[in-house]
């Protein structure tokens, strides 16, 4: 189970103003976490804790195809992204390196920015301890969720590879 | 029901008769594309699968061009896990600084996609080569990793919105605006998740440049991929620069698609977006004055020779406002030297503005041009996002090379018809 409080922003909220193109000549977690958002909100380097949740509006993720992006929010501790929709290249690319996002309208208009927020990812619930919600998402289906607890695609791949030797 | 061009072309790569939108496949991949800011991830994760080689040496392209020449020693860095790689992988089209050029226009003019192919790329304007009526999308590094690990990519097949297009464009007006104008139509998610498929009796009076410019921007309505149906000019195009084989689909009679729009290229003028979406657009009746710092004429989107010509027919013999700087990038070493062959870049010397080597620089806030706070860009580049040139409170006005040069006389956002009379 997945808990924290919800960090929330609007719609389009795009690859560049998650980890802006001038940190891109490295592709060190940690180093993009440092600059995660700061064009968005330069406070959120400052009040994200681990376990935290970004909340968003429509097209999350919109623009480059850049997986520092997700890998950016992933190091800094956010621990799942919930949004009324997602931008395609970064919803592969999160998933892949094992961030964990949900698409669910009601949730991501009613969940408003520092409520405590917990997911079920098997189940598909999201619930907003903060007003005692909540709010129905499809649930991961149980490879998705193997491949998020492994940290992603390669990882995935790797044990399953692990276990045919 | 019948199948759109883009689930054809997945379908036949899938080894399918048929495949339906929201279908998953495994499909065949004729290239795997990568640049120096995602390649070198995708190499980590390549290893990191214990891959010891690419599927193909001769369908993996890596091209330096967005950090490069260097700008500094971390992309210095990134550069060389890039070249040792292609090196150790001894991968045929890796292109060099001196050879390469922004990616997006430097792989259609080696010939290495034509129609019918499906093509991945770790670039989000990877979509330009549906241009060409090939399937082509952009992914992640780890994507591309295990793309260039089996040569194969899955997908979910996508919807398709179809659009029509009729008549011809007017004077300075082109395929820029058109992609502005359909963005500001249906929004920058308006096609999210599908395709993006043109079609109809205007495609014929469109260049391949503006079709390569349309096709580019599909990514910022959102759009999986952009297509365009193959005919006579893209024949063309593909016999001049490609050697290979090349296979022509097109959208069944009763192909189903979620919306259709029909878009009459003579009503179009010249359209401009605001920061900081490409959404937010206006034409000329809605602009007023507005004075700018910066032009950038070039980039994956509008660095093609038909675009230097247009900026160079109304820069010829002006000056350049003493309060802009004007940088014109030709995008592959090829443009540069057709241009510097036709007498362009004497044109836009004479005229003030600066003239790079290839490079994406710019366009992404990279290098070469990078903005202050509080100024002002007109760039022929594809994103106005916040930052995306710089300091998060500069600003971006996307537009055509005919209203960037304008623009780059007058010192505001300006119509071409303002400046050639």
């Amino acid at each position: 189970m997945i808990e924290g409080k919800a960090i929330k922003y609007g719609n389009n909220v795009d690859t560049d103003v998650i980890i802006p193109a001038r940190y891109l000549s490295t592709s060190d977690p940690d180093e993009l976490a440092a600059h995660c958002f700061e064009d968005l909100d330069p406070s959120f380097k400052g009040k994200v804790q681990p376990g935290d949740i970004v909340v968003a509006g429509t097209n999350f993720g919109c623009g480059s195809s850049r997986e520092h992006a997700p890998i950016a929010i992933k190091a800094s501790g956010i621990s799942c992204i919930i949004a009324e929709t997602f931008a395609r290249i970064f919803y592969r690319n999160a998933l892949n390196i094992g961030l964990p996002i949900m698409e669910c309208p009601e949730a991501a208009k009613d969940i408003q920015d520092g409520d405590r927020v917990a997911v079920d990812l098997a189940k598909g619930i999201i619930t907003n301890i903060t007003r005692n919600r909540t709010y129905k998402a499809a649930p991961f289906p149980p490879f998705m969720q193997e491949l998020i607890k492994a940290g992603g695609l390669v990882q995935y791949v790797n044990e399953k590879m692990g276990e045919t030797k | 029901m019948g199948m759109t061009m883009t689930q054809k072309i997945l379908a036949a790569h899938a080894g399918l008769d048929k495949v339906e939108a929201g279908q998953l496949i495994m499909g065949k991949l004729d290239l795997v594309l990568g640049n120096d800011i995602t390649a070198p991830v995708a190499i980590r994760e390549f290893k990191r699968m214990g891959a010891q080689k690419v599927f193909d040496k001769k369908k993996v392209a890596l091209v330096p061009d967005h950090f490069t020449p260097n700008k500094d020693i971390k992309s210095a860095e990134q550069c060389r896990i890039l070249r040792e790689f292609a090196y150790d992988m001894d991968i045929e089209n890796y292109f060099e600084v001196g050879q390469m050029g922004v990616e997006h226009a430097l792989i259609p003019e080696k010939g290495l996609v034509v129609p019918g192919d499906v093509v991945i790329g770790a670039d989000s304007h990877t979509c330009t080569y549906g241009a060409l009526g090939a399937f082509s999308t952009g992914v992640g590094s780890t994507d591309m990793a295990a793309g260039m690990a089996t040569g194969q990519a899955w997908f979910k097949v996508p919807e398709a919105i179809k659009f029509v297009l009729k008549g011809r464009l007017g004077k300075w007006v082109s395929g820029k605006d058109v992609i502005l104008h359909i963005i500001g139509m249906i929004g920058v998610d308006g096609a999210l998740y599908q395709s993006m498929e043109f079609v109809g009796e205007g495609l014929s009076t469109l260049s391949m440049d503006d079709r390569f410019t349309i096709a580019n921007m599909a990514i910022e309505a959102g759009a999986k991929n952009g297509i365009f149906q193959v005919d006579d000019t893209t024949l063309e195009y593909v016999k001049e620069h490609s050697e290979r084989e090349y296979k022509v689909y097109e959208a069944d009679e009763d192909a189903e698609y979620k919306k259709v729009y029909e878009i009459d290229l003579s009503s179009i003028t010249p359209t401009v977006a605001f920061p900081h979406l490409p959404e937010n657009v206006r034409t000329f009746d809605q602009i007023g004055d507005i004075p700018i710092h910066q032009v950038v004429i070039g980039s994956c989107t509008n660095g093609r020779l038909g675009d230097l010509r247009i900026a160079a027919q109304i820069l010829k013999g002006q000056k350049v406002h003493p309060h802009v700087r004007v940088i014109v990038i030709p995008a592959t070493q090829k443009i540069y030297l057709e241009a510097l062959r036709e007498g362009l870049l004497e044109i836009f010397i004479e005229a003030g503005a600066v003239v790079s080597t290839p490079t994406c620089g710019p366009c992404l806030g990279g290098h070469m041009g990078i903005l202050a706070k509080g100024e002002r860009a007109v760039a022929t580049t594809n994103r106005n996002f916040v930052g995306r040139m710089g300091h998060p409170e500069s600003e971006v006005y996307l537009a055509s090379p005919a209203v960037a040069a304008a623009s780059a006389i007058t010192g505001k956002i300006s119509s071409p018809e303002e400046v050639v009379k």
